[in-house]
């Protein structure tokens, strides 16, 4: 039989016992309706947390230390590398050399220090840190009060909102609503802050170190000279875009060549001193960015390889994803108990219809059907009943999901949380729906498919 | 009346032919010889009778012939072929474009209109959409069946659904029209309108027509020869003198 005829012949049927088959429909869409409704909670949730995540702007950075540092990351993967006393010192040409790995957009090395600040002739102690141009996509500078910097070598400065607050003297109460970084902006958009701190000078006479270093240097001892640094403040940022430094998280910006032209004195030049040559600068530790977060793991490993320490959030953020995952397996699976009620559903009704409709059964072989015919008819009516009702339970199951959503957003708000999508379904899961309930139909269809073809037509026609 | 094949009545070769036919049930401990040992002949272009009481395996001869059941032993030789060796899908192919069947309660689908009944099997021969209509009602306007097409078969008369019957089992324009009681179910004079029928196709078509049923008058009147069956066995045979193809006057005594 054609697959017209078959389709036509099959939605026949299944009007005919419209009431068992609407039901059996039913039971399908609700099966597959809690398998949408499952897998899209787990999609939206990991979507979710992994906005979350790329967001901060750190996934796809690579902070790579020197194996001679501390191990302030908790990291003791040396297996592959020098012990830490024959590590090779981060400095500009390693910087370079790392940049031209394939599929690193940039490294950058990251300045930060401790340093005295003045404002309206009051010191204020705070950590600064250097951002590299391309920091201005990320999400903590868009859309901030002001501007990022001019350009990267501009004597300009961009504020946490905290440092902010400090230099206005407004301390946060706690358990209040936190002040906007905007009414923060006014006051101090365009001020100037003076940056103190210590230069570190190559001296062309070698001389005893001026530092507690008890070794002797030749050729490469330097002076450290006190400076001063005038800086416009062009932005108040009011998400924290460092989150994942902690304790030593900076409080004030400066653009990156700016900030390397000041030669500030690093702690590490202490102990780099023996080793380093002179004027070329060593970095305690360098950021790299790198195109995509695929590319994270390929690059740690050959920077690894190179003898340093890395440290990535994807580490961090793989048991998360492994979480996920295995959330998905577990809601996939209470969702699949439903469609395996609808699965013996299907079984049960069709094998219903074969009693029912034995006779005709044995009046279409009498007069010609084979048994591949007779087979077919019942597939088609299975997965008929399968695609109707997976159509059925997509719509369903997105529904549920709106309700949900549109329900916990209420209680958020209420709460004064800013609104969620905890639900996603993507295109691929309504297709997959569908797909998978036809096929689990025609599964619940093989049985009593294959029980209506082999009926004997003699005996079938003698039923009444 | 004669036992032997060869002097009945015959204008053609053999359309139908058994040899030493078995089909036996088992029904619990017993078994159960339904048919048992017969063989006969029907030639190309015959109109035949199968007479005997229930039970007597007329039906299941007819069953054999049709392709529905498998013979326990023995062959059924149809126009060449022996259905005994025709694999299940082989079978089907043979019911569908060789034989045409009709019943005793009509067997036509309820679901479905006279229309849609008629022509479900040219839906199993994957007859293009478009010539179907065509072939069904034409079909049916040979069995004098115009109005009440897309009715269900519950709205329609006895007679009305068995000339329905007759169009689907005409509609493949198959060699072979087996029927099996097909008056038992209507009133003699809707039986006669049936049974005309039957004579034209036999007459105007050329089919091939093998009838089972227990009215003798019936047969005499229509059949060109009956062949008489009981307990699964041949008990005997004889020419009408009715059938008009027949062109003889063998008046047999019932046996």
């Amino acid at each position: 039989m054609k697959l017209p005829d078959l389709t036509e012949l099959a939605l026949r049927n299944l009007r005919e016992s419209l009431l068992r088959n609407s039901l059996t429909t039913v039971g399908i869409s609700v099966g597959v309706a809690s398998l949408v409704a499952m897998l899209s909670l787990g999609i939206g949730l990991q979507q979710l947390a992994n906005r979350r995540l790329v967001k901060s702007g750190l996934f796809d950075t690579i902070v790579v230390t020197s194996r001679r540092d501390l191990h302030s990351f908790g990291h003791h993967d040396e297996d592959n590398g020098p012990v830490p006393a024959e590590s090779p010192i981060l400095d500009e040409p390693l910087r370079v050399a790392i940049e031209r790995l394939p599929n690193v957009l940039e490294a950058y090395p990251d300045i930060r220090f401790i340093t005295e600040l003045r404002f309206e002739d009051k010191p204020h102690l705070t950590m600064v840190a250097a951002l590299p141009a391309s920091a201005k996509s990320n999400d903590a500078f868009e859309g901030m009060p002001g501007s990022f910097f001019s350009s990267d070598t501009a004597p300009e400065a961009i504020l946490q909102k905290s440092f902010a607050e400090e230099l206005l003297g407004k301390t946060p109460k706690p358990g209040l609503d936190e002040t906007k970084a905007a009414d923060l902006a006014g006051p101090l958009l365009g001020k100037d802050l003076i940056l103190k701190y210590a230069q570190r000078q190559a001296e062309a006479n070698p001389a005893p170190a001026e530092q507690s270093s008890s070794e002797d240097v030749a050729g490469a001892a330097y002076s450290v000279v006190s400076r001063e640094q005038k800086l416009k403040i062009v932005g108040i940022a009011d998400l924290d875009p460092e989150s994942m430094r902690g304790p030593t998280r900076a409080r004030v910006f400066l653009p990156l060549k700016l900030a390397e032209s000041l030669h500030v004195m690093q702690p590490t030049d202490l102990r780099d001193i023996s080793s380093a040559s002179g004027d070329e600068p060593v970095y305690s530790s360098i950021s790299v960015h790198v195109k995509s977060p695929k590319y994270v793991q390929p690059i740690e490993n050959s920077i690894k390889k190179m003898g340093f320490n890395t440290f990535s959030i994807l580490d961090a953020s793989r048991s998360i994803q492994q979480f996920f995952k295995v959330l998905d397996v577990f809601l996939g699976i209470f969702g699949s108990l439903a469609l395996a009620v609808a699965f013996v559903g299907i079984v049960n009704t069709l094998v219903m219809a074969i009693l029912e409709r034995r006779r005709e059964i044995g009046i279409m072989k009498a007069i010609g059907a084979s048994d591949a015919d007779v087979k077919k008819l019942f597939f088609a009516e299975a997965g008929a009943m399968g695609v109707l009702g997976g159509v059925v339970g997509v719509v369903l199951g997105w529904a549920i999901g709106q309700v949900i959503n549109f329900g916990t957003n209420v209680y958020l708000k209420s709460q004064s949380f800013p609104p969620e999508r905890f639900w996603s379904v993507p295109l691929w899961l309504v297709g997959f729906a569908i797909v998978f309930s036809f096929f689990v139909s025609l599964a619940a269809g093989l049985y009593p498919a294959g029980r209506a073809a082999r009926l004997d037509p003699v005996q079938a026609l003698r039923y009444e | 009346m004669s036992l032997a094949p060869g002097t009945l009545p015959s204008n053609g070769s053999p359309a139908i032919r058994t040899q030493d036919l078995h089909r036996h049930y088992r029904m619990g401990q017993t078994e159960i010889h339904a048919v048992d040992g017969v063989s006969l002949q029907v030639n190309a272009g015959e109109f035949v009778a199968l007479l005997g009481s229930s039970g007597s395996g007329k039906s299941s001869v007819l069953n054999l012939v049709a392709g529905l059941d498998r013979p326990t032993s023995g062959d059924v030789m149809v126009q060449g072929r022996n259905l005994a060796q025709l694999s299940r899908e082989e079978l089907a192919h043979y019911r569908l474009h060789t034989v045409g069947m009709v019943f005793q309660s009509f067997n036509l689908i309820p679901s479905m209109t006279i229309t849609e009944n008629v022509e479900l099997p040219l839906r199993f021969a994957e007859v293009d959409r478009g010539k179907r209509d065509d072939m069904a009602r034409e079909a049916l306007a040979r069995v004098g069946l115009q109005a009440r097409t897309n009715h269900r078969p519950s709205e329609l008369s006895g007679g009305e659904q068995q000339r329905a019957a007759l169009a689907r089992a005409l509609i493949n324009q198959p060699k072979l029209l087996l029927a099996d009681e097909p008056t038992g179910n209507l009133d003699s004079h809707t039986g006669t309108e049936i049974m005309n029928l039957v004579r034209d196709f036999n007459q105007q078509l050329g089919m091939t027509v093998l009838i089972v049923t227990h009215e003798r008058a019936l047969a005499e009147r229509y059949a060109q020869r009956m062949i008489f069956l009981a307990d699964g066995k041949m008990i005997g045979e004889e020419s009408c003198a009715s059938g008009k193809a027949a062109g003889e006057t063998l008046q047999g005594a019932r046996p």
